[in-house]
């Protein structure tokens, strides 16, 4: 295999469609870029492919420099190894599974190309079927196909676009599987782009969230999650439980935040000054019920009361949202069987801690 | 039955086909390209020739051919002949005539083919030439048969546009469209129909062949 290095990318643009990119991704790491549809994120890959070329780039990988706007340097698709694996997967329809990993195959001589191609489509489990046309295969195996056709050019950097979209549930998570497998034996560093936040979370080293063309924070996914660098953020990333309030002081181990009448002990977070206006969020895992049959930990840790407006199953869990008594909503989960016990029901009174540790202040 | 006439009209549609299916190719390649507005401009005059009558289309030809205009001095001084009233025109005059019914059909066979499937073809290291030939040209290859076969029939039956630009001269200019024409003016009826006949025959088969291969095509893909 060629010298595999870090991947790093910087894209700066103002028109025609606005672009602050700026991450790099390390050997054998996976890097999730997520955001809502329109945020630039298939145009990323593209730029790191050579296929598309805003007005500042900088895009290096390992000792080569692909792209260098400030040097005028732009290398074509065909010079980079970069191995794409397209939403749709692109694959060439009038030629067979094998046909379309041997077009990848030019930097072999031609008399190797045909024993190369097999093992790659063997690889990816679909020996057998190295004759069938793109049309004649499964969703699945399409999708296997391109993730051959795009490692035969023995990439430098892995670009998954969406990969899993176009296929069901079952087929999601075996395809899912086999990345996580693959990427112990290729170590090269791979950008996915997904639009589903569980699957980045599920697969990804790291998370870039990514909104109108700006990186608005690259972090691994508890931090994005649990720590959102900005309101924006932890909106883009639909995260439950975002509120405004005022830092009312700073303890040497306590961050203190006035949130209404309420005064809740936080995390100590000392970037703030008191006084300041603040968001903030708890993540639902942080939101402790007051059991009926006993108490548990952290039950004088920052206590809200209310009532409870809604309840949904989700299979073992339960998703609880109460309104507080000054109309504040919060949601947490809980498991069903705590849920019956503890008699959760739509209108029932109930008591909650926020626990310090979970509370993160952001700029509002 | 005329042979020569029908041989010269045979003969022009081939070389129609083999001049202006390559260079219809390369103008589509640029045209799904472009810009939409160009692109816009430009399809309207392509099809021009589906409405022009063949009168007007004739005369505008003439006036680029004949001596008056550099286009036929240049081809005079560099052949020695004139373009107007020879065979040499009556290609040229065919490129121009048949240029909706080669362009149209490329058109929408490159159009259709998705922008990814190309780029996938560069990803995987395959030069644009290399794509070209290897991707695009048999994606678009319906197309490319359509274009052929209708470059070929509408030649054949061309009939005002030639009779404008190269006159009736026996073995030079006179196809067999023209001379069914003759032939009903000189009431030699019997002629007439045989000719009509066979361009009747030559047309449908050529379509035939096309519209009972296209599904074959369309399965392969």
């Amino acid at each position: 295999m060629e010298e595999i290095g870090e991947l790093v990318v910087e894209l700066a643009q103002e028109e025609p469609l606005p672009l602050k990119v700026s991450f790099a991704v390390r050997p054998g790491e996976l890097l999730a870029l997520v955001g809502p549809s329109g945020s630039g994120k298939t145009t990323v890959l593209r730029t790191i492919a050579g296929l598309y070329r805003p007005r500042s780039q900088l895009i290096r990988c390992a000792r080569w420099c692909w792209a260098d706007s400030g040097r005028g340097i732009h290398l074509p698709p065909q010079r980079r190894r970069v191995g794409l694996v397209f939403q749709d997967y692109a694959l060439f329809p009038h030629l067979s599974a094998k046909d379309n990993v041997m077009a990848a195959l030019g930097h072999l001589p031609r008399s190797a190309r045909p024993e190369r191609a097999r093992e790659l489509l063997a690889a990816v489990r679909l020996a057998g079927l190295e004759r069938r046309r793109p049309h004649q295969l499964s969703g699945g195996q399409r999708q296997r196909v391109a993730l051959a056709r795009a490692l035969a050019r023995e990439p430098r950097v892995l670009l998954l676009d969406e990969p899993f979209s176009a296929v069901d549930q079952v087929t999601r998570r075996r395809l899912q599987r086999e990345l996580v497998l693959l990427r112990q034996r290729m170590p090269v560093p791979t950008v996915l782009v997904t639009h589903d936040l569980e699957e980045a979370a599920r697969l990804a080293d790291r998370i870039c969230v990514l909104y109108r063309g700006e990186t608005l924070q690259t972090a691994p996914p508890q931090e994005v999650l649990h720590r959102p660098a900005s309101s924006l953020v932890a909106r883009l990333v639909d995260l439950a439980n975002i509120f405004t309030g005022e830092v009312a002081a700073q303890h040497a181990e306590r961050t203190m935040l006035r949130w209404g009448e309420r005064l809740l002990e936080a995390r100590k977070q000392p970037g703030f000054s008191v006084g300041q206006r603040v968001a903030w969020v708890i993540p639902p895992a942080y939101v402790v019920l007051h059991r009926r049959d006993r108490p548990s930990r952290g039950e004088r840790e920052n206590p809200v009361a209310g009532r409870i407006v809604e309840l949904v199953s989700f299979g073992e869990n339960t998703h609880v949202t109460m309104e507080a008594e000054d109309r504040a909503r919060i949601q947490f989960t809980v498991s069903a069987h705590v849920a019956g016990r503890n008699r959760l029901a739509p209108g029932a009174p109930v008591r909650v801690s926020l626990l310090a540790e979970g509370i993160h202040l952001m700029e509002t | 039955m005329d042979w020569q006439a029908l041989t010269l009209s045979l003969k022009l549609a081939f070389w129609a086909c083999l001049l202006l299916v390559p260079l219809a190719t390369l103008l589509v390649r640029w045209l799904i390209q472009a810009p939409p507005l160009v692109r816009r401009f430009c399809q309207v005059v392509i099809a021009l020739p589906l409405v022009l009558p063949p009168t007007v289309m004739g005369f505008y030809l003439l006036q680029l051919f004949g001596r008056g205009s550099p286009l036929g001095r240049l081809y005079e001084r560099l052949t020695g002949e004139s373009l107007v009233f020879s065979f040499e025109g009556l290609v040229a005059a065919a490129l121009v005539f048949n240029l909706p019914f080669a362009v149209q059909p490329l058109e929408r066979a490159f159009a259709a083919i998705p922008r990814e499937v190309r780029e996938a073809a560069w990803v995987s290291g395959l030069s644009p030439l290399a794509t070209f030939f290897r991707i695009e040209l048999p994606l678009a290859w319906p197309g490319l048969i359509s274009a052929l076969v209708l470059t070929f029939t509408h030649t054949l039956g061309e009939f005002g546009v030639l009779l404008m630009v190269g006159g009736a001269i026996p073995g030079e200019t006179r196809t067999a469209a023209i001379a069914i024409y003759d032939s009903v003016q000189a009431l030699e009826d019997q002629a007439a129909a045989a000719m009509a006949l066979v361009l009747l025959a030559v047309s449908f088969l050529t379509l035939a062949l096309v519209y009972l291969w296209a599904p074959a095509g369309e399965r392969a893909r």
